[in-house]
């Protein structure tokens, strides 16, 4: 019994339990003449039967699946000779893996030997039981549901209210899987920061001025000491995404509003489409054309015109993030301004107003809180932006205001940080923890503006 | 006529006994019945077209959306200081021919207006002529109320602005004041002219609409049923405004109410399936119709 084969046997039955369902309502409507008198149509008792009857099981069957594999694992050890449950721990993983690599038919790594072959196949043995057991008690108790849940119906029961609860609480339970996700993120990010701080003062992090994250990792090696100053890797971020949003805010919205304003509807289909393919280029095709076309190009002419501009330049970088994030202005925009009614454009040119008037003082105040979504979600894709920042910025981390130095931003140093071998409680990777919570607090400020922003625009707009 | 009315009259009584579908196809037909069985002779406009002083004439007007003819071969003159009201059933083309007037059928996709509009003796389709100051020319209020999502005082003020009509913060309070109290909206909303102008009721709206059409001061003003969503005292508050204007201004009203058109106006346009059946002094075309179809309209027959 394969794990498909269950799920489509349970969702073959919830159908089943809806037309059990169905059929039965309209069975009992019959004598108290017709569908009319039953409380609910027949839709929702046949709905009623296939939730009662899909949903438990199915929730039974992922706890299952999810504890399947321990509770299997833990059975095996078990019946282990005892020389080998108490060989140290991590020994004692390595050989299960390969009882398991064994069982799965994998290579193995270690030496194979009789005791690990029984192991095995006791282990396949216990899948089998287990599937077979689940697959029974899930089809049995779904039937029974199907069966009471379908000799409950009378024409009074309120079928349709228990139907829209249900769903109300299934939606309930997805939107909660959403928040309780971010949540567990944020939490693990947390607490792996506050364990940096316990290593590295908070006010060093957030004030210090130099970031150069090489710790010894024995005592008695040479090299610095390691220095945790964050501003000049925020700074990066920040001017990064400032040049980005500078090139693509103007643009994007000119274009939105010419898009949308004044081409004519062939040009608009043609271009809409190839606007939005910018943002489906991959960021490393971005990144290599920003480091082999763009910031050679920038030293050339900064060096026309006298000045020193290094060959891997935050601006450089930060022109070709704006192009990239073009279209998250430009397509957002461009749709709220087309959802402005008509009747406020011809208000306005009943008025006299010519067009660009039209357009500065009524479409545009009527699209803000769209548009300001748009440059939002813009910003937050230049602040998350690495393989462009990689390959044309560069890796040092320099406090500096120039755009034409090198600089670093911090999805980078997260990067430099965690790529490698290294353990994970040096203050070096845990300093990666506290340079995502300080993004995340970031992009949440930025959030907040934004609404902020909004809202005060909707109070005097609407 | 009397004949046609007859042969609708068994057409209904027939619908009784038929079928869903074939009432669909009969009423299909009947629909061209109504729109062919009144000859082209029949549908040319009778009455008085013409006035001594026009402000606006309109010749052989005609307008397609697409395929669809809505008004056909108009003709019709707008005196000065006239009231003229443009009544007819729904969707014989009122709102689309007075969206003529000001050439806000420029901005339809798929619009297509054919002959020769003037006002002053000037086309207004002309190579010489600028829409924009056109429209500040000749004011329009819409059949559904479209305040701009900006504060009460920015709405009226919008206009004024934009043509530079004040040239200080004072000057243009005042406008907005007295445009205001024009529409009768002033009392209301005195104290909240800071606050959104889509707060307002349907009614209120309509008259910040009105408000602000006038705070341009425009020459001619067409109004597309401008009390439609207004109270009886509102109403009146509205037609005292246009018996006011109408002492320096040219008004052309769309008006579903023929209370209200023999009220306000001085003549009055009949309209019908996009012809201009019958134009005439209000008090002559409502006491004595000439044509069938505007009197089977006035008497409430059908429409
Ligand atoms: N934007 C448009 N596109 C296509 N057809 C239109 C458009 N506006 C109006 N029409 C058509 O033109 C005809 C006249 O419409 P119009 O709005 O002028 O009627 P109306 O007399 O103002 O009616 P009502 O009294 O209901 O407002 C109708 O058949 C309508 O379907
Ligand atoms: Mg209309």
């Amino acid at each position: 019994m394969s794990t498909t084969f269950i799920i489509s046997l349970l969702l073959g039955l919830s159908i089943a339990g809806y037309f059990f369902g169905y059929r039965r309502s309209i069975t009992l409507a019959s004598p108290i003449g017709g569908v009319k008198n039953l409380h609910s149509r027949p839709a929702y008792y046949g709905m009623l039967v296939a939730l009662w009857c899909g949903l438990p099981t199915f929730i039974i069957f992922l706890v299952w699946q999810s504890l399947e594999p321990s509770i299997i694992s833990s059975l095996m050890i078990a019946d282990l000779p005892l020389d080998y449950q108490n060989l140290p721990k991590n020994q004692l993983g390595l050989i299960i893996n390969d009882i398991k690599n064994l069982a799965t038919g994998n290579i193995v790594a270690g030496e194979k030997n009789a005791i690990m072959h029984a192991a095995a196949n006791h282990y396949v043995q216990l899948q089998i039981l287990s599937k077979w057991i689940k697959g029974g008690a899930l089809l049995v108790l779904g039937l029974i549901t199907l069966i009471i849940v379908c000799r409950r119906i009378t024409p009074e029961q309120r079928a349709r209210n228990h139907v829209e609860k249900i769903i109300r609480i299934v939606l309930f339970c997805c939107s909660t899987i959403a928040i309780l996700t971010t949540l567990g993120i944020i939490l693990s990010v947390l607490f792996e920061s506050i364990r940096f701080f316990k290593a590295v003062p908070i006010t060093d992090f957030l004030f210090g001025l130099k970031w150069s994250p090489q710790t010894a990792i024995r005592a008695d090696q040479v090299g610095s000491s390691g220095a945790f100053g964050a501003v000049p890797v925020f700074i990066g971020t920040m001017m990064i995404s400032a040049i980005a949003l500078f090139i693509a805010v103007p643009i994007g919205l000119m274009s939105a509003i010419y898009l949308s304003e004044y081409a004519g509807k062939k040009f608009r289909t043609i271009a809409k489409p190839l606007l939005e393919i910018l943002a489906g280029i991959p960021t490393v095709v971005y990144g290599f054309f920003a480091a082999l076309s763009v910031a050679p190009f920038i030293r050339q002419t900064g060096g026309l015109l006298g000045l020193d501009v290094s060959s891997e330049s935050a601006l450089a970088a930060g022109l070709v993030m704006g192009i990239m994030i073009i279209p998250f202005v430009s397509s957002l925009s461009d749709d709220v301004i087309n959802a402005v009614p008509q009747s406020l454009r011809d208000g306005s040119y009943a008025l006299g107003a010519t067009r660009s008037e039209t357009i500065r003082n009524v479409v545009v105040p009527a699209a803000l809180p769209g548009i300001i979504g748009g440059i939002l979600l813009a910003a937050s894709r230049a602040i998350g932006e690495t393989m462009i920042v990689v390959m044309a910025a560069g890796l040092s981390a320099r406090l500096t205001a120039n755009p034409l130095e090198t600089v670093t931003t911090i999805t980078v140093q997260i990067v430099t940080l965690l790529v490698g071998d290294q353990e994970f409680d040096s203050p070096k990777t845990l300093a990666a923890f506290a340079l995502g919570l300080l993004l995340f607090v970031a992009t949440l400020i930025l959030n907040v503006i934004a609404l902020v922003v909004v809202r005060k625009y909707r109070e005097q707009y609407e | 006529m009397e004949s046609i009315m007859d042969i609708e009259g068994a057409t209904l009584a027939d619908n009784i006994s038929m079928t869903l579908e074939q009432q669909a196809m009969a009423s299909d037909q009947e629909a061209i019945k109504k729109k062919t069985i009144v000859s082209r002779e029949d549908r040319r406009t009778v009455g008085e077209i013409y006035t001594e002083d026009p402000r606006m004439t309109c010749r052989n007007v005609n307008v397609h959306y697409g395929d669809n003819h809505a008004i056909i071969d108009a003709n019709i003159d707008i005196g000065r200081n006239e009231v003229l009201a443009m009544i007819g059933p729904s969707g014989c083309g009122k709102s689309t021919f007075l969206r003529c007037l000001n050439r806000m059928n420029d901005t339809v996709e798929g619009c297509r207006v054919t002959g020769e509009i003037t006002l002053d003796g000037q086309d207004i389709h002309g190579k010489n002529i600028d829409v924009v100051p056109l429209r500040a020319q000749i004011g329009m209020v819409f059949q559904k109320p479209n305040p701009f999502p900006k504060s009460i005082f920015d709405n009226v003020a919008y206009g004024p602005k934009i043509h530079g009509l004040a040239s200080n913060k004072s000057d243009l309070e005042e406008i907005v004041e007295t445009s205001l109290q024009k529409a009768g909206l002033w009392e209301e909303v005195k104290d909240r002219l800071n606050l959104p102008g889509t707060g307002l009721s349907g009614g209120q709206q309509q008259r910040l609409c009105i408000a602000r059409a006038i705070a341009v001061s425009p020459e001619v003003i067409l109004m597309d049923e401008p009390c439609s969503a207004l109270d009886p005292i509102a109403t009146a508050r509205i037609e005292e405004l246009i018996a006011e204007l109408r002492k320096q201004y040219s008004i052309v009203i769309v008006t579903h109410s023929m209370q209200q058109a023999a009220r306000v106006s001085g003549r009055t346009a009949y309209f019908h399936l996009g012809d201009l059946i019958e134009v005439g002094e209000t008090e002559r075309v409502f006491t004595n119709p000439r044509h069938q179809l505007t009197e089977d309209y006035i008497t409430g027959r059908f429409g």
